[in-house]
């Protein structure tokens, strides 16, 4: 696989003209074609950016993070630039600090139903018959039982803390990218060098990690990549309708939810953490795309 | 064709009865349909009296099994909230449900095709530019956080502008309290939640559209079309753009059915009393036969709607042969 093969944009050919052809690996070219991608690096630095001010808040952040009522909400303003919340806090240091949480709970979650989903995928698929079975009809399971069910009996366990709320989100996100996996390990495993890593005695969960999986990196990051964005949606959604983090605890969500008791007054405090969330996602959705040209430059979407 | 239902309803069926029984022992584990008998009444035989009534000291398999035998009898039982029968609770929601589905998914494809046409045959326009990323923005914003600011925007800054009176645009319910049918006050409930609807929908199948609508009029019987002389306009609706529909049809019937569990959101800001805020109420309070029969409800309709993406991909397509 790592053969190193002729890039194929004929520009860089004539430049190196009467020099050697530069060879290079799948892995320098995948990075050349998303580091080139333009979008997927505004989407990139967006998230780094986001990522230092929201986690380096206490340094960045132009208040303190603490609330004052003797300070009046008020509108955005040279002093406050997002405003002020209803008791007296800088918004935008609200708005940092809840980016903590959200980042976490989004960056989390992708991370675990990723895993969760791929590893489902993958043993559905390689070892068929009655476990790609009972495993498919899990998923359709997952994927019928309404989640709101499930967030709310989870949550009333497992209490409303970032925690429960990563694992609850993880259980009812794994489901599409194990179908994924499967789909693609019931192809490759039908190939030749499969067969091959079988006939000298290969383990199956060493040939499922170290043949088989390292072909599907391109469909595994896109797909972690957009679980963020999906994740951070729904925690703001659950939020939203009362089953996310709670006070002292915060998240954009929990702002919005805050905010839309107050919409006719002070409808700033709905419009910047909605921006925040917007911001990220688009961001998330900039990096996927970015990956999946990178991985495959001929697929059409 | 016949057996290919068969076998997809008969298949279904243990996956409803699963998850019902889930969802049962799940909500009547975790909550406790008696709050309101422990903290109000004073009469202690009153719990006990209320635990009888339910059967709530039986086995929980022995209540499923109760439950089953009630439903396929059509009997879905008595909320535990209201003391009222559960079956008149739902059919009187579904109604403004599927009123907003049918609104929803209406407004939805007309302004999906109308840009996925538009952008795929001005493809890399300024207009294309702008349309893409409107649909990006529209995917990445959460749709209640849209519904907000569209209640604040039309609801609140537009009339303080231009000092209107009433805003011309309303967002609570679906109608005003002495006006029922279609008229023109049902219109001005509608616009807001139906928006916030299917904002999303309209960005994702827009973008679908375009893409497909692209693979298609590069295809080679476009090419033949235009060159034995068939107009531009003929050959972009009546060959490129009904073959382009057949994968987006498989797409919206997928997602109208998930959308009858998805208003919840929808009708929670707007108001709307349908089946998203008679699951949300009944799950709070540990409702568990309400919110099985929105279960079953909701399943029934995503089981059908997929079905029917399944055949309608069949029947618009011949290429595909359903096995």
């Amino acid at each position: 696989m790592n053969m190193p093969i002729l890039n194929e944009e004929h520009a860089d050919l004539e430049l190196v003209q009467g020099a050697e052809p530069v060879a290079r690996t799948q892995w320098q070219l995948f990075r050349r074609r998303f580091f080139r991608h333009k979008l997927a690096m505004l989407g990139l630095v967006t998230l780094i950016a986001m990522f230092v001010v929201c986690f380096g808040a206490r340094w960045v952040a132009p208040y303190k993070n603490v609330t004052d009522l003797l300070v009046e909400p008020s509108g955005p303003s040279w002093k406050h630039w997002f405003g002020v919340d209803l008791l007296g806090k800088d918004f935008l240091t609200a708005n940092l600090y809840a980016g903590q949480i959200s980042l976490k709970i989004g960056l989390f979650t992708a991370l675990i139903s990723t895993a969760l989903g791929t590893i489902t995928g993958a043993v559905a698929g390689y070892f068929g018959n009655w476990v790609d079975q009972i495993l498919m009809r899990v998923t359709d399971l997952f994927l019928l039982l309404p989640s709101l069910v499930i967030l709310a009996i989870a949550l009333r366990k497992f209490g409303k803390s970032e925690f429960g709320i990563i694992l609850v989100l993880s259980g009812l996100g794994w489901m599409g990218i194990a179908r994924i996996v499967r789909g693609q390990v019931l192809s490759i495993k039908e190939k030749e060098f499969v067969e091959a890593a079988r006939a000298i005695g290969g383990s199956p969960s060493r040939i499922i990690v170290r043949h088989i999986l390292p072909n599907l990196v391109g469909p595994i990051m896109v797909n972690a990549s957009l679980a963020v964005a999906g994740a951070i949606i729904a925690e703001s959604t659950l939020s939203f309708l009362g089953f996310g983090v709670q006070a002292p605890k915060s998240s954009w969500g929990k702002l919005l939810s805050d905010g839309k008791e107050s919409i006719a007054t002070k409808a700033y405090l709905i419009y910047f953490p909605g921006l925040f969330i917007i911001a990220i996602t688009l961001a998330v959705n900039f990096v996927g795309d970015g990956l999946r040209d990178a991985f495959d430059p001929q697929a059409k979407h | 064709m016949l057996t290919f239902i068969a076998r997809r309803i008969l298949y279904s069926i243990p996956v409803l009865l699963v998850s019902s029984f889930l969802v049962f022992v799940g909500v009547t584990k975790t909550f406790d349909p008696l709050q309101k008998f422990r903290i109000g009444i004073k009469d202690p035989n009153a719990l006990q009296r209320a635990i009888d009534r339910l059967g709530l000291d039986k086995p929980v398999y022995e209540q499923y099994w109760k439950w089953l035998k009630g439903v396929l009898q059509g009997d879905f039982g008595v909320s535990y909230r209201t003391s009222g029968e559960v079956w008149p609770m739902i059919t009187r929601s579904l109604g403004f449900t599927v009123q907003m589905i049918f609104w929803g998914i209406l407004v939805a494809l007309l302004f999906a095709i109308g840009i996925g046409i538009f952008s795929a045959i001005r493809q890399y326009s300024a207009a294309d530019y702008a349309l893409t990323g409107l649909s990006y923005i529209g995917v990445a914003m959460p749709a209640f956080w849209f519904g907000l600011i569209l209640i604040q925007v039309f609801g609140v800054w537009l009339k303080q502008r231009l000092g209107w009176e009433r805003s011309p645009l309303f967002f609570v319910g679906l109608h005003s309290t002495d006006s029922k049918g279609l008229n023109l006050d049902y219109a001005r409930h509608l616009v807001l939640p139906v928006l916030t609807l299917s904002v999303q929908l309209i960005a994702q199948w827009s973008r679908f559209l375009r893409s497909s609508m692209l693979e298609v009029m590069s295809s080679d019987f476009i090419r033949t079309a235009r060159a034995k002389g068939v107009p531009r306009r003929r050959v972009v609706f009546r060959h490129a753009f009904r073959n382009a529909l057949i994968p987006l049809t498989t797409d919206v019937a997928t997602q109208s059915g998930l959308l009858f569990g998805g208003l919840v959101i929808t009708e929670q800001i707007f108001s709307i009393p349908g089946m998203g805020r008679l699951f949300l109420d009944s799950l709070a309070q540990g409702d568990v036969y309400v919110v099985l029969a929105y279960l079953m409800v909701t399943g029934v309709f995503v089981i059908i709607f997929n079905l029917v993406a399944d055949l309608a991909y069949g029947l618009l397509d011949p290429r595909v042969r359903l096995s």
